[in-house]
Parts: structure tokens; sequence; C-alpha cells
């Protein structure tokens, strides 16, 4: 679905990935992991070309979109994001963050996007807040609406910028079990995270970056149990 | 000490009614001021360069040279390129929306810096193009952040709106001076036209809080 190969980045001088190759099929949940610093966001943020990669070709179904020439609105419509601090629209309510762009950008009347917002905040379990500001959220309901705001454009892929990692403890699992309900019902996911639990218990494939390269790709439980690489044997050791 | 406004009290209607003059001015120069500064700041963030240099160079010209000479060049140099007469009133407004444009530019550019990056990204990760990420996204939450800058600006040109006596418009400034020049006394009429302008300028304050304060519902 997601096909990358030899990508790299750099910004000014600085190589931040190093020629990565990798595919992400339809319906495969991967985790991306690694230390800070290992290039693990940028990596995703290339899949919907957040970040302009400087070499190498991603290809998203039948798109280039590595391509200047691909319209990557039209892409990044069918891929949902959702950021470490969420990154709501402040000045509207809960139910139009939801439903600002399927009227905006698809053109669905306003009637449809309501029931549609309305279904999806039942579903992350907060219809009760669809007319509070975010502001007057906690941050784990703020990243539950984050999520709803993605699926609301019913994207095909759902890729995640450490979702939890900008939320006080207790309000993880919330995240997390919105998340794992979204992986059962067979979504394909591309999630950068810390939660090593999470990652072994949803995951098809750990990623394991690097200092801007892919050194593990393998099954879950493989990864947890006998990492091939040192560098990833240290990395458990801390984590863990 | 020659204090006495008896003399000059029945001419506070005349004065007075300059406040219409003055009004009409700043409200014209401000609308024309603030969709010229929008689309200088379009202009100043967009990507096409000799816009974005045009910009900088307009609003540096602006803000560069004093606010009298370029009402004196619109009103009596103006003429003598385009070949027929521009009244006091559009040219107070041109020179006075143009100038103004300048500094509401530079205002609303530093607000739409200022509006987290994210915004713009998940705008974009949601495939939502750049018109309706700027109009109803971007714009919206930097206008909130700049009110208190742009009332500022709105206060600056209500006072400032006083040199176009220079041109002879009949404004709250003008009618105090003239009524000065026919009763031979300054200091009474100048100090009504100063309480108007004070008056004025308090009404636009308490204006700009209530207005900042409906923005805010949504802290």
């Amino acid at each position: 679905m997601i096909k990358i190969t030899n990508l790299e980045k750099s910004f000014g001088s600085n190589l931040v990935l190093k020629g990565i190759s990798t595919e992400i099929k339809e319906g495969e949940v991967v985790a991306i992991v690694g230390p800070s610093g290992s290039g693990k966001s940028t990596f995703l943020r290339c899949m919907n070309v957040l970040e302009i990669p400087t070499k190498g070709e991603i290809w998203y179904r039948q798109t280039e979109v590595t391509d200047p020439k691909v319209d990557m609105m039209n892409v990044r419509q069918s891929i949902g994001m959702v950021f470490q601090h969420f990154h709501l629209f402040p000045h509207k309510t809960v139910l139009e963050n939801l439903t600002y762009a399927p009227i905006t950008v698809k053109g669905i009347s306003k009637e449809e996007a309501d029931k549609i917002a309305e279904h999806l905040l039942r579903k992350v379990g907060l219809a009760e807040k669809a007319a509070e500001y975010p502001t007057r959220l906690s941050g784990g309901q703020k990243q539950r609406v984050a999520i709803a705001r993605a699926l609301a454009m019913s994207p095909e892929v759902m890729l995640f910028d450490e979702p939890t990692s900008a939320l006080d403890p207790e309000m993880v699992k919330e995240v997390l079990d919105v998340m794992k309900s979204l992986v059962q019902s067979g979504m394909t996911m591309a999630i950068v995270t810390h939660e090593m639990g999470f990652a072994r218990e949803v995951a098809d494939r750990v990623l394991f970056l690097d200092d801007g390269r892919l050194v593990e790709d393998s099954p879950p439980a493989e990864f947890f149990s006998s990492p091939k690489s040192i560098r990833a044997k240290e990395f458990l050791e801390k984590m863990l | 000490m020659d204090l006495d406004f008896t003399q000059i009290a029945p001419s506070i209607p005349y004065i007075l009614k300059g406040l219409g003059i003055t009004l009409q001015i700043v409200l014209a120069a401000a609308i024309l001021g603030f969709t010229l500064g929008i689309i200088l700041t379009l202009w100043k963030i967009g990507k096409f360069r000799l816009l974005r240099w045009f910009a900088d160079a307009y609003t540096s010209v602006f803000r560069g040279t004093p606010m009298v000479l370029q009402l004196l060049i619109i009103y009596y140099g103006l003429p003598q390129i385009i070949g027929f007469e521009i009244t006091a009133f559009p040219a107070a407004v041109i020179a006075f929306g143009m100038n103004s444009a300048a500094y509401i530019s530079e205002i609303i550019r530093a607000g739409i810096l200022a509006v987290d990056k994210g915004q713009s990204e998940a705008s974009l990760a949601l495939g939502i193009p750049y018109r309706p990420m700027m109009k109803d996204i971007i714009l919206p939450q930097a206008m909130k952040n700049i009110l208190p800058a742009l009332m500022n600006e709105f206060i600056t040109l209500t006072k400032e709106s006083a040199v176009v006596t220079v041109i002879g418009a009949m404004d709250v400034m003008r009618r105090a001076y003239i009524v000065g020049g026919q009763t031979y006394r300054y200091f009474e009429p100048l100090l009504i036209a100063g309480i108007i302008y004070y008056i004025l300028v308090m009404v636009l304050t308490i204006l700009g809080k209530a207005i900042e304060r409906r923005m805010r519902k949504s802290d």
C-alpha cells in the first residue's frame, strides 16, 4: 500500500534518514520504534510528504507521492495523521473540528458530516463533548478527538506520530484503547511510539530505526525476545 | 491667567461637526488599510518572489517617510501626474489607508507567524487547500492574537487623522483652529479638540477590550 525505496532526508547538511526501504501492506499495523533522534518521526512525516524527501521514492498505491507534479492534497485526504501535540483547531468546537475538513475538502453536506462526526465521537467515547472547545478537554480527550478528526475523512491509512508521548500517564490507556479498536477494525496503521507493550501487543511488524537507518524489521515476538542487532538490544534494555 | 470658555461656547457645535469628517476618514482609511494590509501580508508570506519583494518595499517606503509628506504628495503632487484634482477627503483616505496598510501588514504577518506551525500541518494532513486553510484556520487565530496591536494601530490612525488639517479637510482639528482664528483665542478651542480626540480614543479602547473578551470565549 505504501512502498518506500531508498528514502533519504536531510535538513541542511544534517542527514536524518540514510536510505530506508520498506513496504506497508494493506491492513498491516507497523510500529516504528527507536531512540530519540533516530529519525522515526521524520520517516513517518515523509509518508504523507509533510517532509519532502531529499532522495528516494515513496509510492502510495499507484501514485508516486515523491513526484513534485502529484497533487498531494488529494493523496493526503486518504492518509490520516495524528500528532503528538494533537493540533486541534482551538477556535472550533469539537464537532466542527471533525466536520470542517469533510465539508470543505470533500464537499459533503453539513448534515451528513455532523452525522459521521457524532458517530465517530460516540466511538471514541466523547459524544457529550461535541459542543465544547478543545481547551476544555484533557490531553487524552484531545487526542481521542484528534483521532476522530482524522477518521472523519475516512482515510485508508492512519499515521500516528508518538500519539501518547505528550499525555499524563493516566491518560495513555484511553488513547491506546481507541487505537486498539482501530486495529481491530482492520485499519492500516503506522505508529511511531515509545509504548513497547502496546507495540508488542498490536503490531504485525516492528521497524527499529537507529541513526537514520532501518536496522531491524521483524515480527514483535521476535524483536522483543531476540533482537538481532546490538543497538536494538541496548535500546530495549533501556526501555523495558 | 486668561481662560474664557464663554466666548467660544457658541462655536462648540461647529467644532463637534468635524467629528463626522474625522470619523468618516478614519473608518474609510481603516477599511482600506485593513484590506490592503491583508493582501500585503499574503504576498509577504506567499511563494511569489516578485510580490514578496513588492510588499516588503511598499512597507519600507511607507514606514520610512513622514505621514504628512505622503498626504501632501497625494493631495498636491499627484494631480500633476494624473491630470485631475483630488479633493481633500479621498486624498486623506488614500494616504491614511495606504500608510496604515504598511503597519497592519506587519502586524498581521507577525500574528500569522505566531500561530502554531502544527495548525498548518494538521490542515495539510487533512488535505485542506491553502486558501480555506488561511481563511478558516490560520487567520482567525492570528486575528485573535493581534487584536490589541490592531486596535492600537486604529487609535494611532484616529489621532494622526488630525494631520488632514494641512490639506484643509474640515475635521475637528481644522475647525478648532478656525475658531481660534476667529476669536483670537486658541487655547480653549484646541483644548476642546483635545478632549474630543481623547474621548474618541477612550471609546475605541473600550470597544477593543469588548471585542477581545468576546473572541476569548474559546479559551
